[in-house]
C-alpha cells in the first residue's frame, strides 16, 4: 500500500514539475525584489513590514491558485488521457489513487512554499536586515499557510472528484472566499435568532475557516502566536483535509468510469 | 451485510468523525483567538483608501461587510456593558472610506460613538469627525446636519457648533422647518431641558431603527423622570417647611393638599419616597440617563 501511494505521490509532483509549475517562483522573487525599494521608498523605515506582508501574502496566494488549478485537473486529466484505466487496472484501489494525488499535490507545494520562504527571508536579509522582527512568526504563518493549502487542496480535490474542472474551479474559488468570512459568519449567528442562528451556525461550521489560519497581519507586527492556536489549528486542518478528502474518495469510489 | 455495505458504514462514520473533531479544534482555535481576532485586522490596516484600491472595485461589497462588523462590535459590547469600544471608530472610518454613501454609517455609528460608556464609546469628537465626513461627502442629506448639531449639543456642548450645524442644514432644500427653530435655540447657548426633549423628540421621529428610537425613548423617559422628581421634591420640601418632618408615604402629602394622588414614573410605576424625603424610580435600570437633567 505505502509503494502504490508513494509511487502515484511522487508521479504527481514529478509531473508538476514537468508542468513548470515551479515557474511561479520567478514571478515571487520579482515582487518581492520590486516591491521592497519601491515602497520602502515612500514609507519609510517600514521596508520589512512590506517585505514580510507582500511575502507572506504572495506565498498564501500563489499556493491557492497552485492548488486551484492543478487540483482540478488531477483525475479529469487522468480521465481524459485515459491514463486512469491502466492505473486502476494495476492492483490499486480508488482510495489509494485519490489519496496518493492528494499528497503529491501537497509534497509540489511544500516545495513551491519552502523555496518561497527560502526567498523571503533572502529579501528580509538584503532589504530589511536592520530592522529587527521575529523569524519564528515568520515561519509560524508560512506553516499557516500550509495547513490552509492542506484545506484548500482537499476542497478541490472534493469538487474534481464528481465535477468539471471549471466547474471544480469555480466552486473551490467560491468556498475559498467564503472561508476566509467564515469568522464574520460565525459572528452573525452569535447575535442572529431561531433558527437562522442555528442555520448560519452550520454553515459557519461547515464551511473552511481561514480566518483562524491567518495570522499575516500579527507576525508582520511581530505579535507573538500562541502554542495553543498553533496545536489547534493544526488539529483544525488535519481533521477537516482529512474529512474533505474522505467525501471525495466516498464519492469516487461510486463514480462511473465507463 | 455484505462487504461494501460494510465499507459505507465504516467511512461514513469516519467521515461524521473528522467533521465533529474538526469542529471541536476550530472552537479551541477560536477560543484562543478571542471573539474579536478578526475585527482587530483593522488596526494593522493603513486606511480605508488603501483597503478601497485594493478590493478591486467590490469596494461597495466590502463595505457592507466592515458596516455588519461594526455594528456586531457594538452590539457585542453593548450587551457586556463594556466601558471601551477602541474597534469601533476605525470599523466605522473604514466603512465609510470604502462607501461614503451609506448614510446609515454616520446617522447610527455617530450615535453609537457619542453615547457615554456603556451605552456607547464615549468619544463625541469622534462621532462629530464622522458626520462631518458624511456631510462633506453627502452636502445634499440636511438630516446629517441635524445629527451634528445633536451631538454639538448634547455631548460636545459646543453650542456655537451646534447653532452652526441646525443653520446650514436648514438651508439645504427639503431640511424640515425645526431645523431653524434648533438653530435659534442654539443660539441662547445654554442647556436646557426644553431643548434636550425637542432634540430626543426629533431623533424618535426621523428613525427608523428600532435601537435608536429605543435610546431616545430611553432619554425623554429618563428626562420626564427628572422632572418629576424635581417637582416633587420641590412639594416634599414644602411638606417639611409647613411640618417640620418629612412626609413618611405619599399619603401625607395628598392629606396636606401638596398631591392629588399617588405619583408614577413614565412606565407607570409609584415613585419612592425614602427616608428624609429622598424620592427615587422603582427600578432605576429603566432610567439609564437619570440624574443628568436635574437641577440644570
Amino acid at each position: 500500500m505505502t509503494a502504490r501511494l508513494s509511487a502515484i505521490t511522487l508521479n504527481t509532483f514529478r509531473e508538476a514539475v514537468r508542468d513548470r509549475v515551479l515557474y511561479n517562483l520567478v514571478v515571487f522573487v520579482l515582487l518581492l525584489v520590486a516591491s521592497a525599494p519601491l515602497f520602502g521608498q515612500i514609507s519609510i523605515g517600514l521596508e520589512r513590514l512590506i517585505v514580510v506582508n507582500v511575502g507572506l501574502t504572495s506565498i498564501s496566494i500563489f499556493g491557492v491558485i497552485i492548488s486551484i488549478f492543478i487540483g482540478i485537473g488531477l483525475v479529469s486529466k487522468e480521465i481524459e488521457k485515459r491514463t486512469l484505466y491502466t492505473i486502476l487496472a494495476r492492483p490499486v484501489r480508488r482510495w489509494e489513487f485519490i489519496a496518493g494525488k492528494y499528497f503529491g499535490l501537497m509534497l509540489t507545494l511544500a516545495v513551491n512554499t519552502g523555496l518561497m520562504t527560502l526567498g523571503l527571508f533572502i529579501a528580509i536579509f538584503v532589504f530589511a536586515r536592520e530592522q529587527a522582527g521575529s523569524n519564528r512568526g515568520l515561519l509560524v504563518a508560512v506553516y499557516f499557510t500550509l495547513l490552509e493549502l492542506a484545506i484548500v487542496t482537499a476542497i478541490t480535490l472534493l469538487f474534481s472528484s464528481f465535477s468539471t474542472p471549471i466547474f471544480s474551479a469555480i466552486f473551490s474559488f467560491a468556498l475559498f472566499v467564503i472561508g476566509t468570512f467564515a469568522e464574520d459568519l460565525r459572528n452573525f449567528a452569535s447575535i442572529a435568532h431561531g433558527v437562522t442562528k442555528w442555520l448560519v451556525t452550520g454553515v459557519a461550521y461547515l464551511v473552511p475557516n481561514f480566518a483562524a489560519l491567518n495570522v499575516i497581519g500579527q507576525v508582520a507586527h511581530d505579535q507573538q502566536i500562541a502554542g495553543r492556536l498553533i496545536l489547534f489549528n493544526t488539529l483544525y486542518a488535519l481533521t477537516y483535509a482529512a474529512a474533505t478528502t474522505v467525501a471525495a474518495i466516498m464519492i469516487f469510489e461510486r463514480r462511473n468510469l465507463k | 451485510m455484505n462487504r461494501n455495505a460494510k465499507r459505507t458504514l465504516l467511512t461514513t462514520f469516519l467521515l461524521a468523525a473528522l467533521l465533529a473533531s474538526s469542529v471541536l479544534c476550530l472552537r479551541q482555535a477560536q477560543a484562543e483567538r478571542g471573539r474579536e481576532a478578526t475585527l482587530q485586522e483593522v488596526l494593522y490596516l493603513p486606511s480605508g483608501k488603501v483597503l478601497k484600491r485594493l478590493s478591486l472595485g467590490y469596494s461597495s461589497l466590502l463595505a457592507d461587510i466592515y458596516w455588519t462588523r461594526a455594528v456586531q462590535y457594538f452590539g457585542s459590547r453593548h450587551v457586556a456593558q463594556a466601558t471601551h469600544y477602541e474597534l469601533l471608530y476605525p470599523l466605522l472610518d473604514i466603512t465609510s472610506d470604502l462607501d461614503p454613501h451609506i448614510i446609515a454609517v454616520y446617522e447610527y455609528g455617530s450615535i453609537f460613538l457619542s453615547q457615554p460608556p456603556p451605552n456607547g464609546a464615549g468619544q463625541p469628537d469622534k462621532a462629530a469627525a464622522l458626520v462631518e465626513k458624511g456631510i462633506r461627502e453627502n452636502p445634499e442629506y440636511w438630516r446629517l446636519y441635524f445629527t451634528l448639531g445633536f451631538i454639538h449639543y448634547i455631548d460636545r456642548q459646543d453650542y456655537q457648533a451646534a447653532q452652526q450645524a441646525f443653520d446650514k442644514g436648514s438651508k439645504i432644500p427639503g431640511a424640515l422647518s425645526w431645523m431653524k427653530v434648533m438653530a435659534a435655540r442654539m443660539a441662547e447657548r445654554r442647556k436646557d431641558v426644553n431643548t434636550a426633549i425637542l432634540l430626543w423628540t426629533g431623533v424618535l421621529d426621523n428613525t427608523r431603527d428600532k435601537d435608536v428610537k429605543k435610546t431616545a425613548i430611553s432619554h425623554l423617559e429618563s428626562i420626564r423622570a427628572d422632572l418629576d422628581i424635581m417637582e416633587l421634591d420641590r412639594r416634599v420640601n414644602a411638606y417639611h417647611d409647613r411640618t417640620g418632618t418629612y412626609p413618611a408615604n405619599w399619603e401625607d402629602l395628598i392629606r396636606a393638599g401638596l398631591l392629588q394622588g399617588i405619583p408614577a414614573d413614565p412606565h407607570g410605576e409609584p415613585y419612592k419616597l425614602l427616608l428624609n424625603g429622598v424620592i427615587s424610580v422603582q427600578d432605576p435600570k429603566q432610567f439609564p440617563f437619570l440624574n443628568e437633567w436635574r437641577y440644570q
